[in-house]
């Protein structure tokens, strides 16, 4: 799950990490008082789930309050990467000496939690570890210790030079850390990471992405949750226990397990179709799920074929026939509809579908082909 | 012959009396897979289905069963306590089908299995078969024949279909395992291609990744270097949109997006045969196996 830059500043400020104050707006008006209540220079900052906020104009500086009101207004009105900005935070603009960059991911190949630095700070850190590699230093942690001091110290040492920056930015990470695991990370990061001209080491931003296998165990955060920011129909999705990311194409796709899922959208592909979504309905059988599923690809109106494929393992395709039989008596199908489905309870999802005049298919291959050509022919039509 | 599970292995079930637990431990009886014990802490004393002896906790059912592979079922808040209580136990392979489970949770459980010299496979994962000897875990007992083939996989229901299709060509499988796609997992396929070559009735491999990370690419390094035995694969995820599945930050630390397109490169320069789609497995195989 994603968090908001000011929802990841307010956990690692409970962790003590130095940052500047700062307030969130979601009308110019507000913006304006939160402006004129710092009574400096103020950063306009677009909260939205989506990288490169910079690059589209999503972050800029004001000098009076009537400059932020504007600029907020300005921004409440971007698109970035597709999704609306409804949220600005005002903070105080800060002097910078010198940037830097810290962050902490899991690691599939130490598995563990890793720690990466960088003097090359508020800039793209995939570019640093691209092209100057020895700008960047890793270190996995060992989860039963955390992150001990001396650790901190070799990572900050790669920072700074000057012993008090030394010290305070090996605090940070150490509180860094525990953000991390204590609120059931997956990512935290802090770029730029700021020295002022007075020597202080001060996190301007913050960016933290949580686990979602975390959720169940910590409500707090999961109350952090702003469906207003995510497309709403993979809220949608995620309500009804899906997996659901929307694409450009016209075959709409239902399908369990993630394998398969986008093995059935390369197949499409290679077919000569084009995938609208990726839909995993997952492992455990409920005919709920379906019709939720059915529910959201017909909302897209680019989708020209809807293509089931079904291999029953702990899936059972009865469970699944009755959930297709139910959402079209719900809701008829406007689209030529593609069964695949063969395992678990066949012979019964058979029947159900036969004697709702549907019939499936067993061969993914063919059902493939057969939702391509009907998607295709339905867009000549 | 197998890898990891065979006609010796005697397996117990943790979270047996749970809906899932007790549904696929059927399944796995039904199959002939050898289920000596179940765990359910309370329901120790018990029997499941009248004849499977139910303890409180593993070390006593190791202790009166002699149990020496264990299935974890459990709701993936207790899964890590499973895994560990597992290996403390002494049982020498532990296989996690649990969905779910926070791999922060999994930062811990790694180290701990590994230093008592445990196999752990998954989590997140389908479990394996060894047809016509055991069966442990999900994998539809029915979609598989004995045979001459190893198969790993990270995914679930896309082994079933390659399985599915390789048994309808008549092409039939000593061991099929499915290693889970979680970030964290207790076996990789270099585990697994190291088990099939020293298989003596495994002849050909295939392998079936997915987008994301750098297990496949060392995988197919693992192949040219250290394999006779013929291997080819398949990758899921060919027209997955890109960063959608992973951040930037894991893309950093391997040096690599983990794109199908690499994945399949890698396999191509380290001598796997590379399937375009699913059933294509069966002709590479065909060809492999001449």
């Amino acid at each position: 799950m994603n968090i908001h830059e000011y929802q990841a500043k307010e956990i690692f400020r409970k962790y003590g990490i130095p940052i500047p104050p700062g307030d969130v707006a979601s009308t110019p008006e507000e913006a304006e008082r939160i402006a004129r209540k710092f009574g400096a220079t103020v950063v306009v900052k677009a909260q939205v789930h989506a990288g490169g906020r910079g690059k589209a104009g999503g972050v800029k500086l004001a000098k009076t309050p009537e400059e932020a009101k504007s600029i907020a207004t300005q921004i409440l009105k971007l698109t970035i990467k597709g999704l609306p900005v409804q949220k600005v935070l005002i903070t105080p603009a800060a002097d910078i000496a010198s940037e830097a960059y810290v962050g902490i991911i899991i690691d599939r190949a130490s598995k563990r939690a890793v720690f990466m630095a960088s003097p090359a700070g508020g800039i793209d850190i995939e570019e640093v570890a691209a092209k100057t590699p020895e700008k960047l230093l890793k270190h996995p942690v060992d989860p039963r210790y955390g992150l001990q001091a001396y650790e901190a110290m070799q990572l900050a040492f790669f920072l700074y030079s000057d012993l008090k920056q030394v010290r305070a930015a090996a605090k940070i990470l150490q509180q860094l850390y525990r953000a991390f695991s204590e609120n059931g990370g997956s990512l935290a990061e802090i770029n730029p990471l700021v020295t002022t001209p007075a020597g202080e080491v001060v996190a301007l931003d913050a960016k933290m992405v949580i686990d979602d296998n975390e959720l169940d165990r910590r409500p707090d955060v999961a109350a952090m949750r702003d469906e207003s920011a995510e497309d709403p129909s993979e809220v949608d999705a995620r309500k009804a226990s899906l997996t659901f990311i929307k694409l450009d194409g016209n075959v709409g796709c239902v399908v369990n397990g993630a394998g398969l899922a986008m093995a059935t959208m390369d197949l499409v592909k290679y077919y000569g179709g084009d995938p609208a979504n990726f839909l995993d309905i997952g492992g455990s059988s409920n005919p709920e799920k379906v019709v939720a599923a059915l529910r959201i690809i017909t909302s897209d109106p680019n989708v020209k074929a809807i293509l089931f494929n079904i291999f029953g393992g702990i899936t059972r395709t009865d469970d699944v026939a009755n959930g297709i039989v139910t959402a079209i008596k719900q809701n008829p199908l406007k689209v030529p509809l593609v069964i695949r489905l063969t395992g678990t309870n066949e012979e019964i999802a058979l029947k159900i579908l036969k004697q709702h005049g549907l019939s499936a298919m067993t061969d993914m291959d063919e059902a493939v082909k057969k939702a391509v050509a009907l998607a295709t022919g339905g867009e000549a039509a | 012959m197998s890898i990891f599970i065979d006609k010796s292995t005697k397996l117990l079930v943790q979270g047996i009396t749970g809906r899932d637990g007790s549904f696929h431990t059927k399944q796995m009886m039904e199959y002939g897979t050898a289920v000596v014990a179940g765990v359910t802490p309370g329901k120790g004393g018990q029997k499941f289905e009248g004849k499977v002896p139910i303890f409180n906790t593993v070390a006593e059912a190791v202790k009166s069963t002699g149990a020496n592979t264990t299935v974890i079922y459990v709701p993936p808040p207790f899964a890590a306590d499973a895994m560990m209580e597992a290996a403390d136990a002494g049982i020498p392979f532990i296989v996690c089908i649990t969905e779910g489970v926070p791999v922060l949770d999994m930062t811990r459980v790694y180290p701990f299995v590994k230093e008592r010299g445990s196999r752990l496979l998954g989590p997140n994962c389908p479990g394996l078969i060894s047809p016509g000897q055991s069966k442990v875990g999900i994998i539809p007992g029915h979609i598989c024949i004995p045979g001459p083939v190893g198969l790993v996989s990270r995914s679930g229901t896309l082994t079933y279909e390659v399985v599915f299709q390789m048994t309808r060509a008549k092409i039939g499988q000593t061991t099929c395992v499915g290693i889970g796609g979680d970030p964290i997992n207790g076996t990789n396929f270099i585990d697994c291609l190291d088990a099939f070559e020293k298989d003596p009735a495994t002849t050909a491999v295939v392998m079936i990744g997915e987008i994301g990370g750098t297990d496949e690419q060392e995988a197919a390094r693992f192949v040219r270097e250290k394999m006779k035995k013929p291997v080819v694969g398949f990758i899921a995820g060919q027209t997955a949109p890109p960063g959608r599945r992973m951040g930037h930050a894991g893309a950093i630390i391997s040096g690599s997006a983990g794109t199908a397109a690499e994945k399949m490169q890698a396999f191509e320069e380290n001598g796997v045969g590379v399937a375009k789609r699913p059933i294509d497995v069966v002709d590479l195989l065909k060809r492999a196996m001449r």
